[in-house]
């Protein structure tokens, strides 16, 4: 079954999956120029943007575990979900930048600092900026085991975003919650399943 | 529904009914933007009746037509600035508070007033989940209940208030962060304890008693110090917040001597 499901995929050109990707961001800027955003599209347009970032980063953090529970080869996607988590990510900081706050600059530098939500997801997209700009071959080559080591922060910047996201909130929200159970239930997949699992992957697929 | 004109409305541009009637915190219909909009529509407002009591002369069961009969309407445009940092212009119908407080009779030693949002989970969907400790309570101080601007509103724009924005009747002090300003209210009690109003409760250190808009006092979480008006577009910007929410002549001698950062 796997390995059928694997053959199928390696037809999948990566472009496709970046096509694909670039559909919810199609959808927002035909909303936002019909006016099917509602009454508040600042806010509708920043929350989807980073609504869509955040799936993307669980999508590529799911492709490990996905492998080692059921052979499920999606490692070639890899790059260009994170560089669609990123892309979306730069979205929603730039819609946060000019629309929300009006290149208010002095009062988001003391807002970054004094707000825990900001901070959040500040440290998160400064771990995704680094990620993203390390993503080319050139660099892992260069980099080595360091680059193994860099890109393991995609562990620490995922809970980051999902605390951005509760921060922001003025009561306890469910929704971010269930992220947040998603993304911890995925890191310990990843623990549980560590060497063996991977060495029998690695025989059978690669 | 008309109400006369007032001396204490704004010259601003008010928002739209639509704008009005589709952004609304409104908790009891869950804590979406637009969830008040889509649930609002199943509470039966009619018949209804606010009950008053506590220290005051005539307690007693009231309507809504006894509360803020048709000839005592008044318009009043005033600002509304939430404390989630976005505003709106809102043109409600209503009658001032103190009118109403006047015809039950206060008596000497009340100093505060506490009111009550209906609690009717059928009704309400979002009652029937934790979010909030229902019903709502909010209070204010006498001084404060008392003042011209205070009024009980119970239309929007020429409109019997729509359901969504607190029908059929609701308080709306414009120098406080909007959740003061309580919904559908059945109950209002005058006493001399301080109420325990519902966010200040949830959250004492982020929501205090008072809640004047204050640019000066940050939410812990945020920054009160702009605000973003609904309506202004992609790229309207954000505009500074006025202390008092730009009702500063009115209401600050209210506060005079108090550290507001301290009963914020």
């Amino acid at each position: 079954m796997a390995a059928w499901l694997n053959r199928w995929l390696r037809r999948i050109p990566v472009w496709l999956v970046w096509l694909l990707g670039l559909i919810p961001l199609a959808l927002l800027i035909a909303d936002t120029l019909t006016g099917g955003l509602g009454v508040e599209p600042v806010r509708d347009i920043e929350h989807r943007l980073g609504r869509t970032a955040l799936y993307f980063l669980v999508a590529s953090l799911a492709v490990t575990p996905l492998l080692r529970l059921t052979r499920v080869n999606l490692i070639r996607y890899r790059r260009a979900l994170g560089l669609l988590c990123f892309t979306y990510a730069v979205l929603h900081l730039l819609a946060w930048v000019s629309m929300d706050m009006a290149f208010l600059w002095a009062q988001m530098s003391r807002d970054l600092i004094k707000r825990p939500y900001l901070f959040f997801g500040m440290a998160g997209f400064a771990i995704l900026l680094a990620l993203a700009v390390t993503s080319n071959n050139r660099a892992i080559r260069y980099m080595g085991m360091g680059w193994r080591r860099l890109h393991q922060l995609i562990y620490v910047a995922a809970p980051l975003v999902v605390l951005h996201w509760i921060w922001a909130l003025k009561t306890f929200p469910v929704i971010p919650a269930i992220w947040m159970g998603v993304i911890l239930g995925l890191l310990l997949v990843r623990l549980a399943t560590r060497r063996p699992v991977m060495k029998k992957a690695n025989e059978r697929i690669v | 529904l008309t109400g006369r004109p007032s001396q204490l409305s704004t010259d601003e541009k008010p928002n739209t009914l639509e704008q009005i009637t589709n952004y609304n915190n409104f908790y009891e219909f869950g804590t979406g933007k637009e969830d008040p909009a889509r649930h609002a529509g199943a509470l039966t407002t009619d018949p209804w009746s606010v009950e008053i009591g506590g220290m005051v002369d005539r307690p007693g069961q009231y309507g809504v037509e006894d509360l803020a009969p048709d000839n005592a309407l008044e318009q009043r445009i005033y600002r509304l600035r939430c404390v989630e940092g976005w505003s709106m212009v809102i043109p409600w119908i209503g009658v001032t508070l103190a009118s109403v407080l006047d015809r039950v009779g206060v008596q000497s030693g009340a100093k505060y007033v506490e009111f009550r949002t209906l609690l009717r989970p059928e009704e309400m969907h979002g009652q029937r989940y934790p979010l909030l400790t229902w019903p709502y309570i909010e209070g204010l101080r006498l001084d404060e209940a008392t003042h011209p601007l205070t009024i009980l509103a119970t239309g929007l724009y020429d409109e019997v208030l729509p359901n969504q924005n607190g029908a059929p009747i609701r308080l709306v002090v414009p120098w406080k962060y909007g959740f003061k300003s309580i919904k559908s209210i059945v109950r209002i009690i005058l006493t001399d304890q301080q109420p325990a109003s519902t966010w200040q409760r949830m959250q004492p250190r982020e929501y205090g008693f008072y809640a004047n808009v204050n640019p000066q006092v940050d939410h812990p979480r945020w920054s009160q110090a702009t605000e973003r008006r609904i309506g202004a577009g992609l790229f309207g910007g954000r505009q500074e917040t006025l202390m008092f929410n730009g009702y500063g002549d009115q209401v600050a001698q209210l506060y005079a001597g108090m550290d507001l950062a301290k009963d914020y």
